[in-house]
């Protein structure tokens, strides 16, 4: 038991990594899709943010009488993360706006031409 | 000044030429500046080849800040090599460029169109230089976002979906190989390269470790359009515009396998993949069923196109399975079918282009009676699909004959046999097309005129390229043996600094 309970942040990780990873697969409608992709890489995020936190650390600013900071790379490192996920999903949402306006529809089993598509 | 900072230089004369090509606004202008910058890059890197078969590796601190701290760029025999073939296709493709999407993309988007090129042309180069894992996933990403854009750019809407479909599978892919760089991370504090090579050798078989080589392989998989997880690539390439399918065919997923030998050659170390993890199975197993289906799947297509994107996928079974031969003569055999590809897969997707140009048309049927109308487009057709089936004295020819020897050489007869098998493949399909265009009669009452000028120019450098380096392979085999040597030897090189 203590070994969920003990591990709940990663609990959600993979939870939050297989939600996301399945609404990414299974919607029908691209911005889920797009939806369904962000929450998975938000858990990716909340899985370096608990690599980083050391066990009475603090938030890695400099205050008067911390000594223990949490480990201040994974949060710069997903920070860029976090920048690259905004801009893929900018780039996918301005994508749909294209395909709803060339096919006037965002539910992929609408398109026409599908089968062109190989 | 420019030798302290040559190594730095592919990346950031592209990236910082971007933005000023938005600036020019004029197509013109921006098409000009565009290719002089990507000239530039392709000449800093050939010095930088030259410089690394020299020395071995270059590597360049960022700011000042000293690795394994600070960001480090770090430039083998193996990472120059791919580097210089990436500048130069995209240098003979900016060139061909003008002509070709003046029909494919509409002129507003022009400029965009130079724009999203060079920042494509940064994330690769990014991608081959650096020598820390975070950025590699950053600048993978860059380019990646620069290409769904350059697919979307095609005024046929079907390229829409197909750069949408893109965008997910290549997101999944970069995301996959995040959680694999975190869970390095974890496990050993460290982003830097051969930091984590030499870490990672300490640890004898930690699961954590295991979970991230796999999210990796299959991260970098979808990215390389490894059988099964190929299916983004055949409407992607497709639907793109011509000059951008023949940048993407013959750069992006060569940079991707580059990753792949990056990751298992010099982080994890193969013998750690291969021996301990078995990937080498899995891997040739794919490989030669992404030969065998997918050359199959290209003979029964009617787009052209479709067809070469589908040889696409084969060849990229080729490259990863000398890969899998865990020995070096068989990576070698890969890292010179990167080179040699490059050259034939750049040369086709322009001659098709050049078709798409005059007769609207890429179906199989356009093709009809081309020999004539179209002489030299279609002569240099012929030629780089010699050199994909590996007819002696081409390029391809080369890159078959070392596969097979490395295949031969561990007894692997029946891996040899099919790519023989795949070569008579492409016998087929690309014998098919040549068939449509020399045998068949065009169509009455219709002029067809000859590709313009600045659209042969670069076509004719790849395919004479593709000769020469089919008869003198002292440069490209030279490199590529050099560049095997030095990955396989890397284990050896981190043992022995402290």
């Amino acid at each position: 038991m203590s070994f969920i309970i003990d591990y709940y942040n990663y609990w959600i990780v993979v939870f939050l990594m297989m939600a996301g990873f399945y609404i990414v697969i299974s919607a029908n409608n691209l911005v889920k899709k797009i939806v369904g992709l962000n929450i998975f890489q938000t858990s990716v995020f909340m899985m370096y943010i608990s690599i980083g936190k050391v066990s009475d650390g603090s938030a890695p600013i400099v205050a008067d009488g911390i000594t223990t900071y949490s480990n201040p790379l994974p949060h710069v490192l997903i920070l860029t993360a976090i920048v690259v996920g905004v801009a893929t999903t900018s780039v996918g949402l301005a994508l749909i706006v294209r395909i709803k306006k060339a096919y006037g529809t965002v539910e992929e089993n609408e398109f026409k031409d599908k089968e062109d598509l190989i | 000044m420019f030798e302290l900072h040559a190594p730095v230089l592919p990346i950031i004369l592209p990236l910082m030429a971007a933005p000023l090509c938005i600036i020019l606004a004029k197509r013109q202008l921006a098409w000009l500046f565009a290719t002089l910058v990507s000239a530039l890059s392709f000449c800093v890197s050939v010095s930088l080849l030259l410089t690394t078969l020299d020395q071995g590796v270059v590597s360049y601190a960022l700011g000042g800040w000293q690795p394994p701290w600070g960001i480090e760029i770090r430039i083998d025999v193996a990472s120059a090599l791919v580097l210089t073939v990436v500048t130069a296709i995209s240098s003979l493709v900016l060139v061909y460029a003008k002509e070709s999407i003046e029909k494919e993309i509409s002129q507003d988007r022009h400029t965009l169109f130079y724009t999203a090129h060079l920042l494509c042309l940064a994330g690769l180069s990014g991608i081959l230089s650096t020598g820390d894992a975070f950025n590699l996933f950053v600048f993978l990403e860059i380019s990646s976002l620069a290409t769904y854009t350059l697919i979307s750019l095609a005024s046929d809407k079907r390229a829409l979906i197909a750069a949408f479909r893109y965008l997910i599978m290549g997101t999944i892919g970069a995301t996959f190989i995040l959680i694999g760089v975190g869970m390095m991370y974890m496990k050993t504090g460290t982003l830097n390269m051969m930091d984590l090579a030499a870490r990672i050798a300490e640890f004898d078989g930690n699961r954590t470790l295991n979970t991230g080589l796999a999210f990796i392989m299959v991260g970098v998989s979808i990215k390389l359009a490894l059988f099964p997880l190929h299916m983004w690539l055949p409407p992607a390439y497709t639907h793109a515009p011509s000059a951008v399918t023949a940048f993407l065919a013959s750069t992006a997923t060569k940079v991707a396998v580059y990753v792949m030998v990056r990751f298992i050659f010099t982080i994890y170390g193969a013998d750690y993949v291969f021996n301990t993890m078995s990937m080498d199975i899995i891997l040739l197993v794919l490989a030669v069923v992404a030969i065998f289906k997918c050359s199959y799947v290209a003979i029964v297509q009617n787009n052209v196109k479709t067809v070469l994107a589908y040889s696409s996928v084969a060849q990229i079974g080729y490259m990863v399975l000398g890969i899998s031969l865990v020995s070096a003569a068989g990576l070698m055999a890969g890292l010179l079918h990167i080179f040699n590809h490059a050259l034939m897969k750049g040369a086709l997707f322009m001659a098709v282009g050049a078709v798409l140009l005059r007769t609207g048309s890429v179906d199989i049927r356009a093709f009809k009676g081309l020999g004539r109308q179209m002489p030299f487009t279609m002569a240099a057709f012929t030629i780089a699909g010699l050199s994909i089936i590996g007819v002696p004295l081409t390029a391809g020819f080369i890159s078959k004959w070392f596969l097979v020897s490395a295949a031969l050489e561990q007894q692997q007869w029946l891996v040899a046999f099919f790519v023989l098998v795949g070569s008579l493949f492409a016998i087929v399909y690309i014998g098919r097309i040549i068939e449509a265009a020399y045998f068949k009669k065009a169509e009455q009452g219709v002029d067809i005129k000859e590709a313009p000028m600045l659209m042969l120019i670069p076509m004719w450098i790849l395919v004479i390229a593709n000769i020469y380096f089919g008869i003198d392979t002292s440069l490209s085999v030279g490199a590529a043996e050099a560049a095997a040597q030095w990955l396989t030897n890397s284990a050896a090189v981190v043992e022995a600094t402290p």
